[in-house]
């Protein structure tokens, strides 16, 4: 029973659901007050321990109808440990039987007398030994170890190596000249069961084998140039995106609140208590002086760059609780203010929106910083970082650096992410050099990863 | 104690919530008895008006145990959650005191001693005496076990969610000045949650999670007729139909089972034997919070109506 639930653990966390030890434990011992008899309880009692969310319950719910839809998967459970025993003893005695049988069938067709137990077993036709040696054999072949699709073969191979199959090699070549009709009956019954091992491969791969793979796959995500995303991978990203704003956070949020309490306040503890006599009831506390990060992000969303946007307004958005104060601005030709499309609408609409209405042009540096200056520039004060996002690339346009300058001394830090490597910097119509004199921290920023390293820092200037 | 004899089964668990009026799901049966025999709290979420107030009731009332509640709201602190000092009582008894400094002194005679004898005092001060017991002290000094229930966790701010998680693991709160006071008996804790905001992994990952949903078509008749009894089974069938199908429009608000049961009680008020246009026209403001949502919904009532009405349907 302890085996078969930490198996269920191990293919839940395949399947998304983050259980931990003591979660493990409780459900154990939720386990161990209702018994294994009634599965819907069962299953009631895990999601009740293990799943933390309604996503969760679901995905649980489908691997616990995977894992105990297959019962041969595991072991009988021990829950009517009497009975399991009494069949495996059935099971035994009818396999000695059928092979008995078979091997007589044999001797009487005037063949060679002895088969080997999986050839017997095969021929006989026996369902339900055939299932207890696949799952014998499933068991000292280790198959809940299967982790990445590419193992398949080994592990098809291992069961079958378990169950004897070079035996029955031989005892087919055997067979072929002394009973070609039983020969024939075999070969079918081994092309059935290479059939069954490989969906019971399968099988354990799509419990046991997902969150490898999930890992692995926010990893590449992670590392992945954010301009080069595949239109069926943004949903996944922008889950990534979301999981990494929620961290930063976590990490920023709490230590600005637990630092808001200072030194004592001398002064007004005394005058505060000056009614009872200067004895000290109420304290009163320094509150430290702390800035609210205030951001300005300017993004371009032309073309070239507009996916990496995309993904940088939705992490400054869902920063919220760190970043009380943002606006966030898009452009490509001109410029307009976009905060409000971000806050409002979901993200896909506000993106398709922005687009619209100022996507996919030739980006024009010049005329979106003066478009800047003339409607927002007191949008800045000395507290505020301001983030550009963007290639630099003006179009051989006026690329307007003395608005730039005017930006970066008003405010507290400019600081340019350039979604292209530095290599580029410089190159072509690339402005990169004459904007980055005015700029406090300049960075590439291709991937999730410095993005999120990137915005990290910003926050971190606050704390 | 009788009330802290474990419940025998699932069905016992189901019985006695019916018994006081709360139609239980097999699941959240399954919650409440596990909760009970490996004492673990247990976090209900869903949408509002679908009874996770009521399943604490409800537990209270069968086991004939008192109910504490404690409401969350943003800024819920310490004081007014777990315990507070009483200053104004200190305040007063150090005022007596400064009166009869001279007998605490008794005959010290240097400043050593009468620092020694003050310091036995300062201690009483932060005595039980003077602690103001909130409702989660409250429920861990029950004598006979209590239901608590902690009210829309989601509103309060993440912070308060740490506090209570000695609470919830333990049943124990630590005062710094007293020690840690134990539960005597552990209450059963129910925790509520619309999912304002996410709670942090350590409060769920120290409780059972319990969702509940919309019930079904047959559960919901079944609690229809326990909470409004005298209404006839047509009419019943007929209103749950209907609300099941107001549930699949895109509305801002969903009519959940309390506004099924009120709209059930106004029906029955109004001696209608069963949904005609008109009446549900003018009480469509008990079972839709918003005018939009109402608007929306007016057009659809005729095909609602009918389809409620056909009786195999949702047989």
């Amino acid at each position: 029973m302890k085996e078969n639930l930490h198996r269920f653990f191990r293919a839940a966390r395949g399947a998304g659901v983050r259980v931990s030890p003591a979660e493990s434990i409780d459900a154990m011992r939720a386990v161990a007050e209702i018994g294994f008899s009634d599965r819907l309880v069962l299953r009631d009692a895990l999601l009740l321990t293990l799943a933390k969310s309604q996503d969760e319950k679901q995905a649980l719910s489908d691997c616990f109808d995977l894992f105990f839809d297959h019962p041969d998967l595991n072991t009988a459970p021990e829950a009517d440990g009497s009975d399991a025993s009494e069949t495996d003893g059935t099971d035994q005695d009818r396999t000695d039987e059928a092979a008995e049988q078979a091997g007589q069938e044999a001797t009487a067709a005037g063949g060679p007398p002895s088969l080997g137990t999986l050839a017997q077993m095969l021929l006989s036709g026996d369902r339900a030994a055939m299932a207890a040696a696949l799952a014998n054999a499933s068991n000292a072949a280790s198959l809940p170890d299967i982790r990445y699709f590419t193992q398949r073969g080994i592990y098809s191979n291992r069961i079958l190596d378990q169950l004897g199959i070079a035996r029955l090699r031989d005892d087919l070549d055997a067979l072929t000249v002394s009973n070609p009709a039983d020969a024939e009956r075999l070969a079918a019954a081994l092309d059935a069961l290479r059939g069954n091992v490989r969906e019971r491969v399968t099988q354990a791969l799509l419990l046991y084998g997902r969150e490898e793979k999930e890992s692995l796959r926010n990893e590449i995500l992670r590392n992945a140039p954010l301009y080069q995303i595949e239109p069926r991978r943004i949903e996944e990203m922008r889950a990534l995106i979301r999981q990494i704003a929620r961290r930063l956070r976590e990490r920023y949020s709490k230590p600005r609140k637990r630092q808001r309490r200072g030194h004592l306040d001398v002064r007004r503890t005394i005058r505060r208590n000056a009614s009872w006599g200067g004895v000290p009831f109420l304290t009163a506390w320094k509150r430290r002086h702390r800035d609210r990060p205030q951001i300005v992000a300017l993004c371009d969303v032309s073309g070239s760059v507009a996916k990496v946007s995309d993904f940088f307004l939705l992490l400054i958005h869902s920063l919220h609780e760190v970043v009380s104060d943002v606006r966030s601005f898009a452009f490509s030709g001109h410029l307009v203010e976009v905060s409000r499309l971000l806050e409002e609408k979901d993200p896909e609409d506000a993106m398709k929106e922005i687009m619209a209405s100022v996507g996919f042009g030739s980006s024009d540096y010049g005329n979106s910083f003066a478009d800047f200056e003339n409607q927002w520039m007191n949008a800045i004060t000395p507290r505020t970082t301001v983030i550009i996002l963007g290639d630099a690339r003006t179009n051989n346009l006026d690329p307007r650096a003395d608005i730039l300058r005017r930006i970066a001394e008003r405010s507290k830090r400019l600081v340019w992410l350039n979604p292209e490597g530095r290599m580029a910097w410089g190159w072509g119509d690339s402005e990169m050099p004459r904007y980055s004199t005015f700029c406090t921290v300049v960075r590439q920023c291709a991937t999730a990863q410095q993005l999120e390293r990137a915005v990290s820092d910003i926050v971190a200037t606050y704390q | 104690m009788a009330d802290q004899r474990p419940t025998a089964s699932i069905e016992t668990v189901q019985n006695g919530l019916a018994s006081a009026g709360y139609i239980a799901s097999r699941q959240i049966a399954t919650a409440v008895y596990l909760a009970q025999q490996i004492e673990k709290p247990i976090l209900v979420e869903g949408p509002a008006g679908v009874g996770k107030t009521e399943l604490a009731k409800a537990i209270a009332s069968w086991r004939g145990l008192k109910m504490l509640r404690l409401q969350c709201y943003e800024g819920l602190d310490e004081a007014k959650a777990l315990y507070e000092w009483k200053y104004a009582k200190q305040l007063l008894y150090t005022q007596i005191l400064k009166d009869k400094l001279g007998e605490v002194l008794g005959g010290a005679e240097t400043l050593p001693a009468a620092l020694d004898q003050l310091h036995n005092f300062g201690d009483v001060f932060f005595s039980k005496e003077f602690v103001e017991p909130r409702p989660l002290l409250q429920a861990l000094e029950q004598p006979g076990g209590c239901v608590l229930l902690i009210d829309e966790i989601d509103k309060s701010d993440a912070e308060f969610e740490s506090l209570l998680l000695e609470i919830l693991s333990d049943f124990q709160i630590s005062i710094p000045e007293l020690g840690t006071v134990s539960a005597v008996v552990p209450p059963t804790v129910i925790l509520t949650s619309n999912g304002e905001r996410d709670l942090g992994d350590a409060l769920k990952r120290r409780c059972l999670h319990l969702h509940i949903g919309f019930p079904e078509q047959k559960l919901e008749e079944r609690i229809v007729e326990t909470r409004v009894p005298g209404i006839s089974e047509v009419l019943r069938k007929q209103i749950v139909g209907f609300i099941n199908q107001v549930r699949t429009l895109d509305l801002k608000k969903l009519p959940s089972v309390s506004e099924t049961i009120d709209w059930a009680k106004v029906l029955l008020l109004l001696q209608s034997s069963e949904l005609d246009h008109d009446m549900v026209k003018d009480t469509l403001n008990v079972l839709l919070k918003y005018e939009a949502d109402i608007e929306a919904t007016l057009p659809q009532v005729h095909t609602f109506i009918s389809k409620a009405a056909r009786p195999n349907v949702f047989g």
